[in-house]
């Protein structure tokens, strides 16, 4: 049986590891290379990393932290950050990285996901739609430069086009759910899950394992992704990288997708 | 040693790597010069098809890996896009492959049961080896499970080609054998200790 995936997701940020709440105030949670250690050890299922400077300032892709994550990992990477053109991602592609997500550039320039599909394949490619609920109602609004930035576009709108154009898997990130550990926005999952047929993968909002059972009861095989819930253990957020065993993931799994 | 075919694709030092943490020696072959005191290849591949065979056709190898694997019987294990193009032809492009194991590649897309599922097939799948021909999963019996990301599978022409299978809508296979021509469609690379264990055994036999 397919599993759905249980996936930690870390920022990078003045090269370090950090965790954001709604975007906002990065804290330093540790060194990046040494998190991939411990997952390794924790075989956890795939890693994100998302490199949260790069677009922002204008900056080329950490080539060299890049290559040894992809030669550290024991397990695949899907990265993330300052991906504006073909090249980029087929460098990243070639220092052993399996999956390059692109977002801002996606949204300015659609072509550039064709683009990369067909040079990379379109298993590797990943669109991150940065998500927030509209304050006037139903709606999802596409953000990008963490955040600061409104691309006018809806989500689902724009889930759909970026699977038109090449995507091989989708992560929405909710931000207002970003950091708060309270569960994922279930209704923008179900809404996203529902108009795609590519794997999606939901990060923002994940505080227990209960919030992934959540999700995965309602949407499937998907991914549930966070960062809080695996940097941080405890009411008082104290830093430590922890990931379920095998037997967790199993019993949640099997519990999440027993028939009702 | 066991050689590690650099051709341009796929994740050559996620390879090297595992071997290292097992104390086995590897090396890396970008050119036919590098093809020298091989014991075992590793033929690893991500993408498209066609373009894997592009890129193998101009790293001016091809020859010699023909010869030592056809000739001399090398040991050898294909991965992924590496393992596609063992077969003779596949659905995603028109060159034809390096036809050491016979059969062809086919899109699930075309399959009726797994046309309704999500593309690519991503994340970790329960893999059966059959047990009579799985020495590439010694150890490993009743408790398979690896990391898959693809589209397209290889439909083997003879079903004692088929050393494993594994479920996505339909069973497919996840591993063939043709006498010392081996193939894994999931990372062995990119999934802990299941994949050591499985590149372990490969190095052994």
């Amino acid at each position: 049986m397919l599993r759905p995936r249980i996936t930690p997701c870390l920022l990078l940020h003045e090269g370090g590891l950090v965790k954001t709440v709604a975007f906002q105030n990065p804290k330093y949670v540790g060194d990046p290379i040494n998190a991939v250690k411990i997952f390794n050890e924790k075989e956890a299922d795939e890693l994100i990393v998302l490199d949260i400077d790069a677009t922002v300032n204008l900056a080329e892709p950490d080539y060299r932290l890049i290559a040894d994550f992809a030669a550290e990992s024991r397990m695949p990477i899907c990265y993330g950050g300052g991906v504006r053109s073909t090249a980029q991602a087929k460098k990243i592609i070639g220092l052993g990285i399996e999956k390059v997500a692109i977002s801002a550039a996606a949204i300015e320039t659609p072509q550039l996901v064709t683009d990369i599909a067909n040079e990379i394949g379109r298993q590797s490619v990943v669109v991150v739609l940065d998500v927030k609920k509209h304050f006037l109602g139903k709606r999802y609004e596409v953000f990008t430069h963490n955040g600061k930035k409104s691309s006018g576009c809806d989500a689902v709108e724009l889930a759909v086009l970026a699977v038109e154009l090449g995507a091989g898997e989708l992560v929405i990130n909710a931000i207002d759910n970003d950091g708060k550990m309270q569960g994922y926005d279930l209704e923008l999952a179900m809404a996203i899950r529902r108009a795609v047929n590519i794997p999606v993968t939901f990060l923002g909002g994940a505080g227990t394992l209960a919030h992934m059972g959540a999700l995965i009861r309602q949407c499937g095989v998907v991914g549930a992704s966070a960062g809080s819930l695996f940097v941080f253990k405890g009411s008082y957020k104290a830093v430590l990288i922890n990931y379920p065993s095998v037997e967790q993931r199993d019993e949640l799994i099997r519990a999440s997708m027993a028939p009702s | 040693m066991i050689t590690v075919v650099d051709y341009g694709l796929g994740n050559i030092r996620a390879f090297t790597n595992m071997y290292k943490r097992m104390n086995i020696a590897t090396q890396v072959a970008t050119r036919v010069g590098d093809l020298a005191q091989v014991t075992r290849i590793v033929l690893p591949g991500v993408g498209a098809f066609d373009h894997a065979m592009e890129l193998l056709q101009e790293s001016g190898m091809r020859p010699r890996l023909d010869e030592l694997v056809q000739e001399h019987k090398v040991p050898v294990l294909g991965v992924c896009v590496g393992m596609q193009i063992l077969a003779e032809s596949s659905e995603e492009g028109s060159l034809p492959g390096l036809g050491w194991v016979p059969g062809r590649v086919r899109s699930f897309a075309s399959e009726a049961r797994a046309a309704s599922l999500p593309l690519p097939h991503m994340g970790w799948n329960d893999v059966v080896p059959d047990a009579a021909r799985s020495d590439l999963f010694k150890g490993l019996a009743g408790n398979a499970r690896f990391y898959f990301l693809h589209s397209f599978f290889f439909e083997c022409a003879s079903a004692t080609d088929v050393v494993a299978t594994a479920h996505y809508g339909i069973d497919f296979a996840c591993a063939v054998r043709a006498g010392n021509v081996y193939g894994a469609q999931f990372h062995p690379e990119k999934s802990h200790h299941y994949g050591a264990a499985l590149l372990k055994n490969f190095s052994e036999f």
